[in-house]
């Protein structure tokens, strides 16, 4: 860590505050991410005026740096099957807890919601015991 | 136009998530090995991206139109979110870094589709 990255950081989390204000004065929704996907996924809830078009935004936007910018992707630092079952839970672990880093981590505690301060509390807790565990295990 | 400004949304949070360079998974990783050398970078993410919304949401309070419904602490949401945290652990990746990095490498790609897999499992054990 250093001054830059701690610079990019504190900007390129400013924008996503922004990008989330943005989804609640327009759209009075709540951006978080898992939510936007699960929802996007059901047959009748993928709203039109703002959960595809949200995804098509962050995903496009993914497609094209990929394309102009590949360096600046960290390559995954997990193996194949663990990161296939680490996809599972993630996916099973934020349908349940309805939110991720985004929905409990950044909007939830802007709101001070006492289930998102629970939920952020729960899941760096078991990230980090995981974390500990893999590595020097 | 709502739409228009959802696709900006969409991509302003993608390029927060570049520029903070939340993408790459050893830097989430650096941040939960808190037994090695420490990176804090996504708190200052985690700072910057609620010193932003928090106050908006203080004034806009009365635009949130689809307040979420649930408010009990119950054991599914303690249940999910350590659920969640072993997945973010075991991968550095949570679900927005996850979708803008689908492209980079077929492991993430992987990654991606067990996650719309595991949102499949738990949606239909739970409902």
């Amino acid at each position: 860590m250093t001054a830059e990255s701690i610079v990019r950081a504190l900007i390129g989390g400013g924008l996503i505050g922004f990008a989330a204000a943005i989804a609640l004065v327009v759209h009075g929704r709540i951006a978080g991410i898992s939510g936007i996907l699960n929802r996007a996924l059901d047959p009748d809830g993928g709203s039109t005026t703002f959960r595809i078009p949200f995804l098509l935004g962050l995903i496009g936007t993914g497609l094209v740096a990929v394309v102009v910018l590949p360096h600046v992707f960290g390559a995954p630092v997990s193996r194949t099957p663990t990161l296939v079952v680490a996809g599972l839970l993630v996916g099973i672990g934020t349908t349940l807890a309805n939110g991720c880093t985004s929905g409990h981590g950044v909007c939830g505690i802007a709101r001070l919601s006492p289930r998102s301060l629970v939920a952020v509390g729960v899941f760096m807790a078991t990230a980090m015991i995981t974390v500990a565990i893999a590595r020097h295990l | 136009m709502t739409a228009i400004l959802a696709a900006v949304a969409g991509i302003v949070f993608a390029v927060g998530l570049i520029i903070s360079d939340m993408i790459s998974p050893s830097r989430i990783m650096g941040f939960l090995d808190v037994t090695g050398p420490w990176d804090g970078t996504l708190a200052f993410v985690m700072a910057g991206a609620i010193g932003v919304y928090a106050p908006i949401a203080r004034i806009a309070k009365h635009r949130l139109r689809y307040a979420p419904t649930q408010t009990a602490i119950d054991k599914r949401l303690v249940a999910g979110a350590a659920i969640f945290g072993v997945g973010w652990g075991l991968s550095g990746y949570c679900p927005g870094p996850a979708l803008v990095s689908v492209g980079s490498t077929i492991e993430t790609g992987l990654f991606v589709a067990a996650m719309i897999a595991g949102i499949a499992i738990a949606r239909r054990f739970t409902r």
